[in-house]
């Protein structure tokens, strides 16, 4: 079991190692547009209750970005291999559990949105921000990285075409990168539409990063909860799914 | 080998494969023949558990076979009739993801895909990119791959479609050895003369059902071993008889020009489905 899941990961590690530096490069390009618009355009005519306002808002783009980074690496060469180059079905004809694929799949892209989070924290460092680093913070990282890889597994397996693998992230992903408390506080916003934000999983991200990298005393374990049931609610979708694909 | 009894797969409304039973023997060249749409992928796709029969039963080397079986997965090996290779890995890497996931030890895999990549003529290609392979490179190397883990049954589905005549036949040469060695070989093809040249036993296919079920050399003897062929009302016009004599006899009937031969198993074919393979 385990075995396998170390087999497809390597199949993906080598493919991103082949382009580690352009992977690199290219994941530097949204986080630099954030901070510059938001951190230093937006930013200098902006009060936060927490001080600085690029400093508010780096929690805010580490969560958008892991849940982007994350999801996108899984979601969309997996449909790809699904639909279009069919290489899916060497997994699925192979002596091996849905599981162990599964967990390979959504590990593999949890470390692409892990990589994408160190260059998002060095360039944060480079712009002047001030945030505190700690285990908990890279745990709670970590946990947003596999809510969304494994909800881009769950897109993959269910959706049948690549422009509606588009409209996924348009209507889903997109909404969520500015709306769940990345920019600003939900606190805010009126009664109904904070509820809803509430349920979202990227609000108890950016909300727990914005507490642990500020130094509150408190660890956001309702928000850590909220995030481990999505996980948990999505490998459940995933095995359903691996489960479907062989009707 | 295989067994297969009472199979059906419906997709919603239609059905793909009816009441299909077969047995396929050990060390055997079986073809599955029909036109488009006849079944061929959807029952070799039962039988490599892509895809769960609706009803029915199918035993691979006394497995019974359930969509889980890791068993099954372990003795038979598959070469799907699109390019399903991984274009992102060279073609070793290719072979090595599929090692790993058949559990090979290392030293054995590592041995193993030197052995094939020779064996398909592909070791100087290794460290390839898959992409920059020619069609027929890629089909070699879905072979090797599929051998990899020494099944004792081959699933090849449509293995020479889109490939150039003396490729094909190289394809060919290495599908007989491989039976040679005692291995058991599924194919599908709508190619009649790969099935003439290849296949033990070809079962036919049309709409899902078994039309017929022989060797080729039976099926010709049935239907008549000298064909005469001539063009009337401009289309082609065919008789078949059990002698050349009777064949002689009704041709010099004929005021047209016409030729006699023998049957083959495209007659046999076209006779059964009613219409002729275009494509």
């Amino acid at each position: 079991m385990l075995q396998d899941v170390i087999t497809v990961f390597w199949r993906d590690w080598i493919v991103l190692h082949r382009r580690l530096k352009t992977f690199i490069i290219s994941r530097m390009v949204t986080p630099v547009l954030y901070l510059v618009a938001f951190g230093w355009g937006v930013g200098r005519s902006v009060q936060v209750s927490q001080g600085n306002y690029l400093d508010y808002i780096v929690p805010g783009i580490l969560a958008l970005n892991s849940m982007n980074i994350s999801f996108n690496s899984v979601a969309s060469p997996l449909n790809m291999s699904r639909l279009y180059h069919k290489t899916l079905e060497e997994y699925l004809v192979a002596p091996i559990q849905p599981l162990s694929f599964i967990l390979g799949k959504i590990l593999a892209g949890s470390v692409r949105g892990l990589i994408s989070s160190v260059i998002i924290i060095v360039l944060a460092y480079a712009f002047g921000a001030s945030f505190q680093m700690s285990l908990l913070l890279w745990a709670i990282i970590a946990l947003n990285c596999l809510v969304f890889a494994s909800l881009g597994f769950v897109a993959a397996m269910v959706i049948n075409s690549h422009e509606d693998m588009g409209n996924f992230s348009t209507y889903v992903l997109l909404p969520m990168s500015f709306l769940c408390a990345t920019f600003f506080s939900v606190d805010k916003l009126p009664q109904a539409v904070r509820c809803l934000l509430e349920l979202l999983p990227l609000t108890h991200a950016s909300q727990a990063l914005r507490a642990v990298s500020s130094g509150s005393a408190e660890a956001p374990y309702l928000s850590i909860a909220v995030l481990l049931a999505y996980i948990a609610a999505f490998l459940l979708i995933s095995l359903w799914t691996m489960r479907r694909v062989r009707e | 080998m295989i067994q297969i009894e009472k199979l059906n797969k419906k997709f919603g409304d239609r059905t793909a494969v009816r009441e299909l039973s077969l047995e396929v023997k050990n060390g055997e060249i079986f073809g599955l023949l029909g036109p488009n749409g006849a079944g061929k992928t959807t029952t070799i796709r039962m039988l490599t558990m892509l895809t769960c029969p609706t009803s029915g039963k199918i035993t691979v080397n006394g497995c019974d076979l359930s969509c889980q079986d890791h068993q099954v997965r372990q003795i038979i090996g598959i070469v799907p009739q699109h390019f399903n290779l991984d274009a992102d890995l060279t073609v070793w890497e290719n072979l090595e993801l599929h090692g790993r996931l058949h559990h090979i030890p290392r030293a054995q895999r590592r041995a193993r895909i030197d052995e094939l990549l020779k064996y398909v003529e592909l070791a100087d290609r290794a460290g390839e990119r898959v992409q920059r392979l020619s069609g027929g490179m890629k089909r070699r190397l879905m072979i090797a791959r599929a051998l990899l883990h020494q099944p004792s049954v081959l699933f090849l589905d449509e293995p020479t479609v889109g490939l150039d005549p003396q490729v094909r036949r190289r394809l060919w040469d290495l599908i007989r050895r491989l039976a040679e060695s005692n291995l058991t070989v599924v194919l599908t093809t709508h190619y009649i003369e790969e099935a003439e040249f290849l296949c033990h036993r070809v079962a036919f296919l049309e709409k899902g059902s078994l039309i017929a079920l022989d060797t080729p050399a039976a099926l010709c003897q049935n239907l008549g071993s000298f064909v005469v062929e001539w063009y009337e009302a401009e289309a082609r016009q065919t008789r078949f008889f059990h002698t050349r004599e009777e064949a002689a006899v009704f041709a010099s009937s004929l005021t047209v020009t016409m030729t006699i031969r023998r049957s083959n198993l495209e007659d046999v074919f076209v006779e059964m489905t009613g219409r002729k393979v275009v494509d």
